[in-house]
């Protein structure tokens, strides 16, 4: 519903309640990322750590979701189990439109239930059920058994769950989303298995009156004819972001087997269109999107001489590819889809997991590990043992999978290896584009390749001006603040410009924000680094290992002091824009 | 007359863009359930999507048991709604075979017409507004 006030549900898991709350702010911080931030300064508790019972779990939507396409994504903000911090991770799926349809702008979530529970709510619904039996339970099969258990709203409801790495507080939990989407990184799943939360589960089925007047729908059907008409559509349909595989390859920056390298020929079987070929069944859309970007693979397992036969769907893009495959010398498209398919299910986030266990491969090669912590032994291409490793890493099977399971540069400090550990401020994502993209990630808010275009920047400059460099992050991240606040695919930022969404936000009765974008932009992206740096964040404290000193890309090897350079000015003009100013090479 | 169809169903890829539009367009709502055709998955989103929607029956049972001629038969099959006759006693929603008829929190009910103005809205081409004259020959 269009109103300047936010409607906010806060369920208290600790004693079984929830309240509606109403909150002023919106031409202030919009929603998505700006509400997060805001509902994070009135819940979040900077004094606590990040699994105090206080601390809240917050899951918040923008002002132009349901209304226009691809408003499909949703925010969940926390204080993140890795490293202690407030951050985001964002998702797909059903989220988004059934927290709009059961008039919500936002779920924060606090308290920690006695036992394990599933909360239920709805635009008339708030129940918490206990669930202990579903304990150790694997994502799928929490799935389906969630689905028996709340009947309402099949095709218009989102569930929402942990599988045992968030029950076990690995930092590498993710929440699964409707099956095929994920809060992914930085531990969320983690924070809903401290609150003993195993599942949620969101059925929005309100309607609301349409915008007066004629602009909406004229509008409306604009933005929809761009966002189906364009080449936009068919990139991220046809072969989706697995279609990257091979132009990243060809310039040299595809990280293959710990990123010791950063190309290789094995990608011949390994390219979106090999997925699409062999492995691809069907395609799915997050609610509200017509572009269905969604790629679902499946596996086929003959488990038994008579021809019994087991079959899966396992979902994939470019990242989950880059770290189940070429990360780890995976060079088949069933073998990736295999170990995809475990980290399923015990829920752990595929980047992470894929890079933690190419580090692991690498440390057993140098003799740092062996099978008496692995279990398995690990090699570089054997699938089998990668799937094997994915579930004793998602369970925290022994102590070296808890111990990894923290983070692999937390395992580096007790078994050595720090040196080729690749990760930058989290597990790196699969960009080894260059030192803008290095720097940028190790420093930026989700330290995700989406926080800026560093790793298109790295793709079109070989030149090395620090200062032209960081301008163009500080420039390109308010807008990118902007459209998680609306909450957009980024997918579609370039059909949604600033003024193509001040269109849409005045369409639909929105006239002071729409009036002011960019001074709202600016003020979000400063207020979630405020949020970010009085939970902790220090540019100083993030080292960026030695590995990402020895790559070469299209532009050739790494050059340190221009990385190390990028990295200082960024840090500086972080602190700087939070309104810390102190000189970067001091350090706290 | 002709009727809205959904013969290519394999290919819809459940972004719910036909009921967005039925909601817009017909019933002036932002909605993704307060429409003449809804998509579900059915069992989870692995079993794909089926579109529940009017098939124009003739006789309609909604129209038998509407009490007060809110809905009359269509010609062709389907029905013609007339709101203001409306009293949201939910009798239709009962009566229909295929939960086709949608009702809101209000009561307020929502049925297929069978304009076809969803159909432009699919990505995937997955609706069709048919005439159903063969009917054993077309794929609903």
């Amino acid at each position: 519903m269009i109103r300047d006030e936010f409607r906010v549900l806060c369920v208290d898991l600790t004693g079984g309640k929830g309240r509606i709350e109403r909150l002023d702010g919106r031409s202030q911080v919009a929603g998505g990322s700006g509400l997060a931030a805001l509902l994070y300064g009135r819940y979040g508790r900077n004094d606590l750590p990040w699994d105090a019972p206080e601390q809240p779990l917050i899951f918040a939507i923008g002002p132009l979701t349901g209304y226009f396409p691809l408003m499909s994504k949703t925010v969940c903000a926390f204080r993140s189990a890795y490293h202690n911090q407030y951050t985001e991770s964002h998702a797909g799926g059903r989220t988004a439109f059934a927290l709009r349809f059961a008039d919500l702008d936002a779920l924060v979530v606090t308290g920690r239930a006695a036992r394990l529970s599933c909360l239920a709510i709805g635009g008339r619904q708030l129940e918490i059920k206990d669930v202990g039996f579903m304990a150790g339970m694997d994502a799928d099969a929490a799935g389906k058994l969630l689905r028996r258990m709340f009947r309402d709203g099949s095709g218009h409801r989102s569930i929402l769950r942990i599988g045992p790495a968030g029950e076990i507080g690995s930092v590498m939990a993710c929440i699964n989303v409707d099956s095929y989407r994920h809060f992914g990184r930085l531990g969320a799943g983690a924070l809903m298995g401290a609150k003993n939360l195993k599942g949620i589960v969101i059925h929005g089925d309100g309607d609301f009156v349409q915008p007066a007047g004629s602009a909406y729908g004229k509008l409306f059907e604009e933005v929809y004819r761009q966002v189906t008409a364009t080449e936009m559509m068919h990139k991220y349909y046809s072969l989706g972001t697995a279609g990257n595989l091979q132009g990243l390859n060809d310039i040299g920056s595809l990280p293959w087997r710990n990123l010791q390298k950063t190309s290789d020929p094995a990608i011949a079987g390994m390219t979106g269109q090999a997925f699409a070929d062999s492995t691809l069944l069907r395609n799915g859309a997050c609610s509200g999107c017509p572009v269905g970007c969604i790629h679902i693979g499946y596996v086929r397992e003959k488990v038994a001489d008579d021809n019994r036969y087991h079959y899966h769907q396992v979902p994939y893009d470019y990242e989950p590819i880059f770290a189940a495959g070429t990360m780890l010398g995976v060079t088949r498209p069933f073998d990736v889809l295999r170990i995809l398919e475990v980290m399923e299910k015990v829920c752990i986030d595929a980047m992470s997991a894929g890079v933690a266990l190419a580090w692991a491969t690498e440390a057993t090669e140098r003799g740092l590990v062996s099978a008496r912590e692995t279990v398995v032994p690990l090699c570089f291409g054997d699938a089998a043992a990668y799937c094997r490793a994915a579930d004793l890493l998602g369970r925290g099977a022994n102590d070296f999978y808890r111990l990894l399971g923290m983070g692999t540069l937390r395992a580096a400090e007790v078994h050595g290896g720090a040196d080729f550990a690749c990760v930058l401020g989290q597990e790196m994502a699969g960009y080894a584009t260059g030192e803008l993209f290095f720097a940028a990630q190790t420093l930026g808010f989700r330290h995700s390749h989406l926080d800026t275009a560093a790793y298109s920047f790295d793709q079109k400059h070989a030149d090395k001006d620090v200062g032209r460099a960081v301008d163009f992050l500080v420039a390109d991240e308010p807008g990118r603040a902007f459209l998680t606040s609306m909450v957009a695919c980024l997918f579609a930022r370039s059909v949604y410009t600033d003024s193509r969404l001040a269109e849409c936000l005045d369409a639909v009765g929105y006239a002071t924000l729409a009036g002011s974008v960019a001074d709202v932009a600016e003020h979000i992206r400063r207020l979630r680094w405020r949020t970010r740096i009085a939970t902790g964040f220090d540019p100083d404290a993030l080292d960026i290992p030695k590995r990402f000193y020895d790559v070469r890309t299209w532009k050739g090897a790494v050059d340190r002091a221009y990385l190390d350079a990028l990295k200082r000015e960024y840090g500086r003009r972080i602190l700087q824009l939070a309104g810390d100013d102190r000189d970067i090479g001091e350090g706290r | 007359m002709k009727q809205l169809t959904a013969p290519r169903m394999d290919q819809c890829i459940g972004c719910h863009s036909c009921s967005l539009a039925c909601a817009r367009l017909i019933h002036q709502r932002i909605s993704w359930s307060c429409a003449g055709i809804r998509i579900h998955s059915a069992g989870g989103l692995s079993t794909g999507f089926a579109a529940v929607h009017c098939l124009a029956c003739d006789p309609a049972p909604c129209v038998a048991a509407c009490p007060t001629g809110a809905f009359s038969q269509r010609r062709g099959g389907g029905v013609v709604v007339r709101k203001k006759l409306c009293i949201r006693c939910g009798q239709c929603v009962a009566a229909c075979p295929v939960d086709a008829v949608c009702r809101n929190p209000d009561g307020e009910v929502f049925v297929c017409i069978h304009c076809g103005r969803c159909v432009a809205f699919c990505p995937q081409d997955c609706l069709e507004l048919a005439d159903m004259a063969g009917i054993l020959e077309a794929s609903r």
